[in-house]
């Protein structure tokens, strides 16, 4: 009978399968060194970038797959992907030069863009597929020396600002995924924040994958200078496909002395049915650096789609007094598999990092916290504090976790704990006896257990979070 | 002549079973408005079975027999539209539900039942007013209703939190299973009051317990015994009376004589 519940909560089909019907400028499949001249050539880029594209598509040649994540991947034919497209028309520079049904989907996904700008002051970076297409509130932020583009204009004309700080973080040859994707990214955002400039805004970009069996290789620098303050957010749904497609995206962050970074993701990539057919498969590296003196990064995210997501959000804590946070809610469903967690690498002295991981599966997913604290020799009075818990719905899924220490300093104090529990059919009966239904009650247990993330997001992400995690539970429990 | 009573629930030869084991062997019972009844047994006759077939636990199985409700078959109702029915079960052992706070967890309960009855949400402030009242009715702290459902409430706390649930919810029929087990002598006097100050023409109620005392403050009209699966026996008050002194068993020699 449990399972009967189980079966009819985690069948609910995936709410944002549609695509949208925009000319594309695709280049043929495969990968060589001509493709990469090709993209960089599209992209009129100068001669030092395309010089970084090849240096990291030679080295990948020389890389495998990394295979130690609890993950099972199929067979990528990396030679059947194509590494570009981009809306062929011209970027418009108003939104009534916005392709109405671009617009129109925005619309479905529940962000209209109009909406937004007027009410909630957001300048919204919309990246179809590969090209920005818009961007908006870039005068008010001009205003205040803040640069918020796409990385092809942060390449065209803050060029020395790219330079210096592109593959800082993660270089060209941190893993496969990143090499591959400092070979064939096509767009993203750049973000620079001046020094003593609080960003009066939340930045925020959607990303959507759009063309068929078209590979996202998105790429984020953001640099926030001395004394400095922004908050950023990304959030992103797919429509649904056949084909599985893969997103290899990188997010480098630089903070200054005394700044603070953001950085807010809520992940919905089409899951795949529930048969576990298609689906997307996230393999992200992200990784911020608190470079400065008490400088600070935290990161939330909210992981509820992809068929595969291999993601490890990352802090170097190199100055003195920095601190990191990151805080998660990973939820897989169906065939979902989910390996993700972060590394706080405490380089500096008196350096502060908080891990909270909340991982919530069901059906016959697979879920895997993987977490690395590193304390090198010279971090004086390091201090971490991780905690995950994991939730379990039904028990055909399965969770996981993986922490990891290496601790070089005895002043240091690392902590780690841990807790697994289920809903279990007396709660939801419990919950049924007072009028609320299954779904519902799913949705305020499950919601319960996620709120001390789900608070860490910006007000709009959190009420989208929140519908999201029911979504992609409703169905599920026994 | 006299009216015939409107009856509220009749159960007809019901029989239910967990795991493929039969617990309810053919019991009835009619309730009308207006009436509480007693219901005692030894430990295992299936009398917190008997609450939870009614209420609609999955995990029993009815393999024969009626309930009806209002003239509405009970049976065919999933468990939480017999909650916006107006039945109640407080629970013989109340679940804990870390991370969701008393007081969204009853707003949620009330507004589903107010969708149930086709009426709009009622608004935060009404809510807080309403939460005020009855926390009143049962002396209940204000700290339990900051925490989460249950979560670290103490045996006695917990059964002062279904009487206050069923306070919020005003329900026509509450079952109490063994609501009165854990609770200090104050409380149960408190608990016993609020469960009067809630009696009403319209309202019915099943108290299921194993002692006295608590029929000495919620007085009853019917006293029935289960064992076995049935109801063997059925009195007034009294028969409460005669079980505290007498025990089961002359009643179960008398049931295994036939
Ligand atoms: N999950 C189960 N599997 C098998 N037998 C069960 C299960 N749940 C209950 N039972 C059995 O059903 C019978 C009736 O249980 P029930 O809880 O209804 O008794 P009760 O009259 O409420 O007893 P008490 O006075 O102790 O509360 C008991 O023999 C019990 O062991
Ligand atoms: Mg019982």
């Amino acid at each position: 009978m449990a399972e009967d519940i189980l079966h009819e909560v985690t069948q609910n089909e995936y709410k944002y399968g549609f695509t949208t019907d925009i000319e594309t400028d695709i280049i043929p499949t495969g990968l060589n060194e001509d493709v990469i001249r090709l993209i960089s050539s599209k992209k009129n880029e100068p001669e030092w970038l395309l010089e970084f594209r090849l240096k990291a598509f030679r080295h990948w040649q020389t890389m495998k797959m990394p295979d130690w994540a609890l993950l099972k991947i199929p067979e990528i034919d990396y030679q059947s992907i194509s590494y570009y497209a981009a809306p062929r028309k011209n970027a418009p520079k108003s939104l009534d030069e916005v392709d109405p049904e671009l617009l129109n989907t925005f619309n479905k996904l529940g962000i209209p863009l109009e909406e937004q700008m007027a009410l909630s002051g957001i300048a919204v970076d919309a990246v179809m597929d590969s090209v920005s297409v818009k961007t908006t509130f870039k005068e008010t932020l001009a205003e205040k020396g803040i640069i918020f583009c796409s990385f092809s204009e942060a390449v065209e004309h803050h060029p020395d600002l790219v330079k210096k700080y592109l593959g800082s973080v993660v270089p060209y040859n941190d893993n496969f995924y990143a090499a591959l994707n400092c070979a064939v990214f096509s767009d993203g955002s750049f973000v620079y924040i001046p020094k003593g400039v609080r960003c009066p805004m939340e930045l925020s970009t959607y990303f959507r994958i759009n063309a068929s069996n078209t590979g996202q290789f998105e790429r984020t620098l953001i640099v926030a200078d001395e004394d400095s303050y922004v908050s950023y957010l990304e959030g992103c749904t797919a429509p649904m496909r056949d084909e599985n497609q893969l997103h290899a995206a990188i997010v480098e962050i630089v903070v200054q002395k005394n700044a603070e970074v953001k950085y807010s993701t809520v992940q919905n990539w089409y899951p795949g049915d529930k048969n576990g057919n298609g689906g997307v498969y996230n393999f992200v590296t992200k990784r911020g650096i608190c470079k400065g003196e008490n400088s600070k990064i935290s990161w939330t995210q909210v992981e509820t789609g992809s068929a595969i997501t291999w993601k490890y959000p990352s802090c170097i804590l190199q100055g003195d007094n920095s601190s990191a946070e990151f805080y998660s809610v990973a939820v897989t469903n169906n065939f979902q598999q989910a390996d993700t967690g972060t590394k706080m690498i405490h380089l500096g002295k008196n350096t502060k990092s908080h891990i909270l991981s909340k991982g919530i599966s069901a059906g016959v997913s697979n879920n895997s916290y993987r977490g690395l604290v590193r304390v090198g020799a010279n971090a004086e009075n390091a201090r971490n504090f991780s905690q995950c818990d994991s939730l379990l719905l039904g028990d055909k899924c399965g969770a996981h976790t993986f922490p990891y220490m290496d601790v070089n300093n005895d002043t240091a104090i690392v902590e780690h704990e841990a807790t697994t529990s289920k809903i279990s059919e007396d709660q939801i009966f419990y919950c049924n006896q007072r009028g609320i239904s299954t779904e519902d009650a799913v949705g305020l247990i499950v919601n319960g257990y996620a709120k001390e993330v789900i608070n860490k997001l910006p007000m709009e992400f959190a009420v989208e979070a929140q519908k999201l995690l029911q979504i992609t539970l409703e169905g599920s429990v026994g | 002549m006299r009216p015939i009573p409107n009856i509220m629930l009749e159960i007809k030869d019901l029989h239910a079973s967990i795991n493929g084991k039969e617990i309810l062997k053919g019991l009835s019972l009619t309730v009308h408005p207006g009436e509480i009844h007693a219901i005692m047994g030894p430990n295992g006759a299936g009398k917190s079975t008997l609450s939870s077939v009614l209420t609609g636990n999955p995990a029993f199985e009815v393999t024969h027999g009626k309930v009806s409700f209002y003239g509405k078959d009970l049976l065919e109702l999933p468990p939480e539209d017999r909650a916006c029915e107006g039945i109640f079960l407080s629970f013989q052992y109340p679940v804990e539900i870390p991370g969701v706070s008393m007081v969204n967890f009853m707003r949620t309960a009330i507004n589903e039942h107010r969708k149930y009855n086709n009426l709009p949400p009622l608004s935060a402030t009404d809510f807080l007013r309403v939460m005020r009242e009855k926390k009143e009715l049962v002396e209940m702290d204000n700290k339990l209703t900051n925490r989460s459902v249950n979560e670290g409430f103490s045996g006695g706390e917990k059964k002062r939190n279904e009487i206050f649930q069923m306070a919020m919810l005003e329900p026509r029929l509450s079952i109490l299973d063994e609501t009165d087990s854990g609770l200090d002598i104050d409380a149960l006097r408190i608990v016993a009051n609020g469960v009067n100050k809630l009696k009403s023409p319209e309202n019915a109620s099943i108290v299921i317990t194993h002692y006295q005392r608590l029929l000495d403050y919620i007085i009853p009209d019917f006293v029935h015994v289960l064992y076995d699966g049935r109801i063997v026996k059925s009195g007034t008050k009294e028969l409460a009376l005669e079980l505290e002194k007498k025990g089961y068993d002359w009643i179960k020699q008398e049931v295994d004589k036939k």
